[in-house]
């Protein structure tokens, strides 16, 4: 429980996105509107890692601890300079869900 | 700044009256206005002090293409300016460059089963530009390049190091160099009713495959959400047919497919690069920030183009 209480950081963002989505897009046109959507979609998307983020963290952890890789710079160091070539079929199938657990939050329409 | 602008634009041209200046877009280092000059409609292209591309040189592409028969606006003055701040003012062409209004607008419903075969003879007369008409072009190596901006960015992204690693492991034989659009897409091509009207945008030309050029088309990213593979608009085989059929080289499919896997890992390290217009200052915006999300959609774009071919 955040020292901070209530609303939350989540409850605040949502309650500044639905005021876009209310107000601010009925009384723009043009580029206004569309820097508006814009507006929505990163709010949306903040909202959404906010609820899955941590996990997402701790899983991505996990995954890249199979290959004894601390984080993404050394995970993607390793690939480059092919310390990994014998075990590529591992590191893709954790890039694999790494990706899908990042269009969760970026994007999950993409993969419809 | 308008008035300073319309006064510039009028020494430029002869003393025309300038009339009509309105701002279409503006980026960091680059902005587009429309005008009228003695009633006629326009389009200049400042760029700021400081851009390492150089508009003199974009200006002799776009002669040199025109020599070569490829649609594009007439060049009317390329000025290098006295305080770094470069114009080129060409004649306006009319028509669309809005992917989605050319995908889906009525007007554009007898256009559309044409352009991937246009595109395909657009390409064809541009790969046909003397290569020795533009001295200063340079001939860079796709890979090389952006994997400099990648380390210079400094931000670890492990799925595309492994694309990049494929991307050197089947890199196709080289072949005979030629001018390349190196962004020939739809947002930079102004479509009538009737079809091509222009290709405009020759910022990121260079010496390189002429296969490039196809394969950069043809990136997901570039289809706008439609599902046919060139544009969102056609076939890879209308695409490839009217290119050959208009004396470009005999394509190879596969060696298309490896310069769209090449254009679609290019095109999330220019998302990062995006993003970090907004995170360096150079430009405060938060479209540019969100375009730094949607990496994993090329991310998962690779995945599905390298399927069964890792």
């Amino acid at each position: 429980m955040s020292v901070h209480g209530s609303p939350t950081s989540a409850e605040l963002i949502e309650s500044v996105r639905e005021w876009i989505e209310r107000d601010v897009m009925s009384s723009t046109e043009g580029r206004l509107r569309f820097h508006s959507r814009v507006a929505i979609n990163v709010l949306a998307m903040v909202e959404r890692e906010l609820a899955m983020g941590e996990q997402h963290d701790v899983d991505h952890a996990a995954r890249l601890a199979t290959l004894d890789m601390a984080d993404d710079a050394e995970f993607a160091a390793a690939i480059r300079n092919g310390q990994l070539d014998d075990r590529l079929d591992e590191v893709r199938a954790i890039l694999r869900v790494d990706v899908d657990a990042k269009l969760a939050v970026a994007n999950p329409k993409y993969l419809a | 700044m308008s008035q300073d602008l319309a006064n510039h634009l009028s020494a430029l041209l002869d003393g025309a009256e300038i009339t009509d200046l309105a701002r279409l877009s503006g980026g960091a280092s680059r902005e587009t206005w429309r005008f009228q000059a003695d009633g006629v409609d326009r389009i200049v292209q400042r760029q700021r002090a400081g851009d390492d591309r150089d508009m003199m040189i974009e200006a002799s592409v776009l002669a040199a293409a025109h020599d070569a028969g490829v649609l594009v606006p007439a060049l009317l003055c390329a000025d290098a300016g006295t305080d770094g701040t470069a114009s080129m003012v060409v004649g306006a062409v009319d028509g669309e460059t809005i992917a989605r209004k050319i995908q889906r607008d009525d007007d554009f419903a007898d256009a559309r089963p044409r352009l991937a075969a246009q595109f395909g003879t657009a390409l064809a007369a541009i790969h046909r530009i003397d290569v020795h008409a533009v001295p200063g072009l340079e001939q860079t190596d796709q890979i090389a390049r952006y994997t400099e901006v990648m380390d210079e960015l400094g931000q670890p992204y492990p799925m595309l190091e492994l694309v990049r690693r494929w991307l050197l492991e089947h890199q196709p034989a080289p072949s005979e160099p030629c001018v390349v659009h190196g962004d020939f897409r739809l947002g930079n091509l102004i479509i009538g009713p009737d079809g091509l009207n222009a290709v405009i945008d020759w910022e990121l030309a260079h010496i390189g495959d002429p296969m490039e050029d196809l394969g950069w088309l043809c990136v997901k990213a570039w289809r706008f959400g439609q599902a046919p593979p060139v544009a969102g608009l056609g076939e890879y085989d209308e695409l490839f047919a009217a290119y050959e059929a208009a004396g470009g080289r005999a394509v190879d499919p596969d060696v298309v497919r490896w310069w769209e896997v090449l254009g679609t890992w290019k095109w999330a390290v220019m998302c990062i690069l995006q993003a970090n217009v907004h995170l360096s200052g150079a430009a405060r915006s938060h479209e540019l920030a969100a375009i730094g999300r949607r990496v994993c959609e090329n991310e998962h774009d690779l995945f599905l183009a390298l399927e069964g071919r890792w």
